[in-house]
């Protein structure tokens, strides 16, 4: 199963990305385990340094802005 | 992306052109709207509606009717230039740039890089993290947090729409001094313990993320995606701003704020800065109505000390650095860059 997080302390562009993610994995039936990072100790795990963050199985694919839809499908599609 | 990289033939070069061209349009039509908007604001209010160009209404009307199309457009079109700029820049890249340089040298690239890298003040922890924990020295970090709010782009464009380009200059030029200045005192207070501990015991993942490398295209989206959403974000305060500076502009007498705002009131720049605090994200709306008091007698050093006390210290901010620092140090930044503002301050009315 996918696993997917959503970096971020909790601002508005993390909130939207946490959205768009769970809108994206609704839409195309992906079973897949969406959990929010809010520590920034673990968020370092990833050499985060903009927020939001989207980490797709344990790699960090996008960070510092609010990515679209297509762009997420094309991450979390296998 | 990696689409690009692959196959860097087909599909590419046609959606560049557009996107090319798409800008070229619009910056065709943003210089003859710039043109025009002064002569339809006076034709419709002197014209359309009548009112003498003596009158205080028809004085009034015919600025806000004139600045508010005027600051929007700079606004969009220079948001759209910087956001294109910054596309150039990564606080990755920032980072390895800044790594291994001394103090002093460090402050000055810091403070520049922190007005051209993209920064958002819910990434101020992340970076912070990441800057020192990868060796770059606390003073060295500092600068770039003080530089990245405090040359605040918006602030930038609204004092060269209502102010001209010597005193949106004098606001980079002080906003780079103070952050220096500032990063430097705070490297040679040695507060490096001040600093939550959690921050020194994390060790990163190692291997940086790979950089994005955009194309044309992309940067474009992008810096379009960002100029909707901040004049989404600013317009209605420029408009209130605006209406409110016109107000003033027509019907508060000259010199009428001299004795309070003016050089001689020696309290009046610590009072801005202090007033200032409070204010965040109001810079947009906050300058015209300045801009106002100023034709009334207020002194330059006092308003720009009070631009810059809006834009660089503000309150969430402070609470999110909370995260990582610990009292003592956020009471020293604040009290540094604070000190520093209102040296500014005085500094222009002196000289001014």
């Amino acid at each position: 199963m996918l696993n997917v997080k959503v970096l971020g302390p909790g601002c508005a562009n993390c909130k939207r990305l946490e959205a768009l993610v769970q809108k994206v994995v609704a839409e195309r039936g992906l079973t897949a385990e969406v959990e929010k990072v809010t520590d920034y100790a673990q968020m370092l795990r990833w050499n985060l340094m903009k927020t939001p963050g989207l980490v797709v199985n344990d790699t960090l694919v996008v960070s510092g802005r609010v990515p679209n839809e297509a762009e997420i499908a094309g991450w979390l599609q296998p | 992306m990696e689409q690009t990289l692959s196959t860097p033939s087909t599909p590419q070069p046609v959606t560049a052109r557009r996107a090319w061209l798409l800008v070229g349009a619009a910056a065709m039509s943003w210089l003859v709207a710039y043109n025009v908007i002064e002569s339809l604001a006076n034709w419709l209010t002197y014209g359309l509606l009548g009112l003498a160009p003596s009158s205080q209404l028809g004085a009034s009307l015919a600025f806000f009717l004139y600045d508010v199309p005027k600051i929007l457009l700079l606004l969009s079109g220079m948001i759209f230039a910087i956001t294109i700029l910054r596309s150039f820049f990564s606080p990755e890249r920032t980072r390895a740039l800044l790594g291994g340089k001394r103090e002093g040298v460090g402050n000055v690239l810091a403070a520049s890089l922190g007005i051209v890298t993209p920064f958002c003040s819910c990434s101020a922890v992340p970076l912070f993290i990441g800057f020192v924990e990868s060796g770059i020295p606390l003073g060295v970090t500092f600068s770039f947090l003080i530089a990245a709010p405090m040359v605040n782009e918006v602030a930038l464009v609204m004092l060269f729409g209502m102010f001209g380009w010597q005193v949106a200059g004098l606001y980079l030029v002080a906003g780079l001094s103070i952050a220096i200045v500032a990063g430097v005192v705070i490297g040679r207070l040695k507060l490096e313990r001040d600093v939550e501990d959690f921050v020194w015991q994390i060790k990163g993942g190692g291997g940086a993320v790979a950089g994005e490398h955009p194309t044309w295209a992309q940067r474009f989206t992008q810096a379009w995606e960002s100029t909707r959403e901040i004049v989404g974000k600013v317009w209605l305060y420029v408009v209130i701003g605006i209406a409110v500076g016109a107000g003033i502009h027509g019907y508060v007498p000259a010199d009428a704020l001299a004795g309070v705002m003016g050089a001689e009131a020696w309290w009046s720049v610590p009072a801005a800065v202090l007033l200032g605090v409070p204010l965040y994200a109001n810079a947009a709306g906050v300058i015209p109505v300045v801009q106002a008091l100023m034709a009334k007698g207020a002194a330059l050093g006092t308003v720009l000390a009070f631009m810059m006390a809006v834009v660089a210290l503000s309150l969430p901010e402070l609470i999110i650095l909370r995260r990582v620092l610990k009292p003592r140090l956020i009471a020293t930044f604040v009290g540094v860059v604070a000190l520093g503002i209102i040296a500014i301050g005085y500094l222009f009315n002196l000289v001014i």
